[in-house]
């Protein structure tokens, strides 16, 4: 980590002012009620993202941040996935309780996403162009040609060669870079307000990943596109973020500006997440580790769920759960030591 | 630096392509490892690093023997293990174990933790008699960090971190000298990749192991290798110790990968120096003429097309680099 204090750009307090926001997720709660009982998924999330900024959204396998997404999306498995509580709101209306019709029209326009594995999220029996193409004739009520044009003009827009040839190909036909070109261009149809990219570079090799992040940033500056991406590589965050939202066990465990989470994470897990990874100075030695394992969301540990993994955890830890308290008015922390770790040097 | 335990001399293996349904004609041929020579000491690491398609796999696959080599040798301990008997062939293979990138499909289900540890007994019945095994299995449980009362579980019992140990145990089970690991870690989370990196770099310690160490993450391979193999569409096409590669990259596909790699610290966005290579890997059944790096490559001029580049020292690269124009170039990277 380096010690070069760097000039943070100024940040929004982090309850925000309510209303002001693009899009908004307040208090969420989801469960899924399966057969071996009810997973509490999302256990109160509320973050928030405008419009021309980049909120990322950090967290390892099954801390919910893929579930929040597909909430926001309205894409929710239910049964067995039920959303208990909270508000998701747009522009100032609650998407939660919009009738469908209503919230349909969001999709695609207000809110697009782009999803992580793009071979399973295209269709494999139509063509690329027709995919992209009905979107239009759907939506905008354009003919078959015109969809087709403006299809085109999209592929050029994610840069894709030889765009008005490609239309006639299938999903397969691309490589996995391409595809998740096709992806952003089908996302970016209907000029929406806020994009979620879920996981969009995860399954891509390095030098196409660098690619697919430059695509999406230029984007987003283009267009003063707001955008969620959620993700649990601390690299790519550290690339492309304004804004990071740390997630563990549904619940959001610490917010802050990039500089700010980077230069001192103030949450136990946070810390170690960073800690964990191979760096340069430590080379030959023993990485750190978060002892322990990710609960399982059947059963969350009483009071903080990071307790049983965290070295600074003390009795009250396992009895009161850590409300996200605010540190110095621009960041967050849901931590007992909270204040501790935020004054030290 | 310690004698080397395994060579690999100029390994081929091209995968034909086929087409028809009665009669199959063979119309070309996937090149996917094409002339990769490399030593591996006696405990040491070695990384090998690339993106999907450039071979990497496919060479773990060749050491391993579970592949046939279209032409080139594998020498382990001085002796040409495509050349042996089979029988010869077994008992020697014992000394080189995988282990695998993911952790859930490559344990059996339907075979609890102790059979699936204790099969390669059933090999090579001679590494434990019989009454015995139980005892091993469990203490090779214990010795990966897993409860040795859990062996009679089955694998989706096991969280992935903990599956990965299964294997690490199994791989350990005939006190081999070589453990090949492809994608050892890439399929865990962040928190759990350190505690199987822990594990490896303890148990190299403890056995005198040598690893090839097969991943895609370079900062991975950075902590675990002492030297590093880059590979591209089929080639290796730098080498040297970590330093050599991370410091000091001479290969323009090197540097180009090294400086894709995010750096997870938010103050390196301003002083990364950001080389984005175009496109996409060619196919390897139809690779490009001379160096294969060249249709993405910022420096390639005639030579390039003409006269493949060798993997040797050169005037301006102190370590093997396989490009006319190799040269120095500080780019920001992984730490």
């Amino acid at each position: 980590m380096s010690d070069i204090k760097v000039k943070t750009a100024p940040v929004q307090g982090v309850d925000g002012r309510s209303g002001g926001h693009l899009l908004e997720v307040e208090n969420l709660h989801v469960e899924f009620r399966t057969r071996d009982g009810v997973a509490k998924v999302i256990n109160g999330v509320s973050y928030h993202v405008d419009a021309g900024e980049t909120l990322a959204v950090l967290g390892e396998s099954g801390s919910g941040k893929s579930v929040t997404a597909q909430t926001i999306m309205g894409i929710l498995d239910t049964p067995p996935g039920f959303v208990t509580g909270g508000s998701i709101r747009f522009r100032g209306k609650d998407l939660l309780t919009m009738g469908k019709d209503e919230r349909r029209l969001v999709r695609g326009e207000g809110i697009a996403m782009v999803f992580q594995d793009a071979l399973s999220a295209l269709n494999p029996v139509f063509t690329v162009g027709f995919q992209i193409a009905e979107l239009f004739r759907k939506r905008r009520g354009m003919s078959r040609a015109d969809g087709y044009k403006r299809a085109t003009e999209l592929l050029d827009l994610v840069k894709i060669p030889a765009a008005k040839t490609r239309l006639k190909d299938f999903p397969h036909q691309f490589s996995g870079g391409m595809r998740q070109r096709v992806m952003i261009a089908m996302a970016l149809a209907l000029d929406p307000e806020v994009l979620i990219a879920d996981e969009p570079t995860t399954a891509l090799d390095v030098t196409v990943q660098a690619q697919i992040m430059d695509l999406l940033a230029e984007i987003r500056r283009d267009r003063n596109m707001g955008m969620i991406l959620i993700t649990h590589d601390l690299g790519v965050v550290a690339d492309v973020a304004d804004r990071i939202a740390v997630m563990y066990a549904g619940r959001i465990v610490e917010q802050a500006d990039v500089h700010a989470l980077y230069g001192k994470p103030c949450h136990p897990y946070t810390l170690a997440l960073l800690d964990s990874l191979p760096r340069l100075d430590l080379k030959g030695q023993e990485l750190n580790t978060i002892k322990g394992l990710p609960p399982n969301l059947l059963r969350i540990p009483s009071g903080c769920a990071f307790h049983p993994r965290c070295r600074m955890a003390k009795d009250i830890c396992s009895a009161e759960r850590p409300a996200l308290v605010e540190l110095g008015g621009v960041r967050a922390s849901a931590c007992h030591f909270a204040e501790e770790l935020y004054g030290r040097e | 630096m310690s004698e080397v335990i395994l060579e690999v001399r100029d390994l081929v293996k091209h995968f034909p392509i086929r087409q028809g349904i009665v009669f199959k004609r063979t119309i070309g041929q996937i090149k996917a490892v094409d002339g990769v020579s490399l030593d591996l000491h006696k405990g040491e690491t070695l990384g090998i690093v690339g993106e999907s398609g450039c071979g990497k796999s496919t060479l773990a696959k060749l050491l391993m023997n579970l592949e046939k080599p279209t032409s080139g040798e594998v020498r382990y301990q001085g002796r040409d293990v495509l050349r042996l008997s089979p029988a010869e062939q077994r008992k020697l293979r014992r000394n080189i174990q995988l282990v695998m990138q993911d952790p859930y499909t490559s344990l059996n289900p339907r075979m609890t933790v102790g059979d699936i540890v204790g099969e390669p007994f059933e090999i090579h019945p001679d590494a434990a008699p019989k009454g015995d095994r139980r005892r091993k299995v469990q203490e090779l449980l214990d010795v990966v960090g897993l409860n040795p009362e859990h062996i009679n579980r089955y694998p989706h019992q096991f969280s992935g971190g903990q599956r990965q140990r299964i294997g690490i145990a199994r791989a350990l089970a005939l006190k081999p000298e070589v453990i090949v690991c492809d994608e050892p870690v890439s399929a865990l989370d962040v928190s759990i990749q350190a505690q199987v990196m822990n594990l490896l770099d303890q148990l190299q310690t403890e056995f005198n192991l040598s690893y090839i160490f097969i991943a895609h993450d370079l900062s991975v391979v950075r902590h675990i290798a002492d030297r590093v193999g880059v590979m591209y569409l089929g080639k290796m096409v730098e080498v040297g110790t970590d330093d050599d590669i991370y410091v000091r990259p001479t290969h323009p596909y090197t540097q180009a990968l090294l400086s894709a790699v995010p750096v997870p610290d938010p103050t390196a966005r301003q002083r990364k120096a950001v080389i984005r290579l175009e496109g996409d890997v060619p196919s390897p059944a139809n690779p490009p003429s001379g160096c294969r790096f060249r249709t993405r490559c910022w420096k390639a001029q005639e030579i390039c097309a003409t006269e493949t580049p060798l993997l040797q020292i050169r005037p301006t690269s102190g370590h093997p680099s396989a490009c006319h124009f190799a040269q120095e170039r500080d780019v920001v990277h992984a730490g």
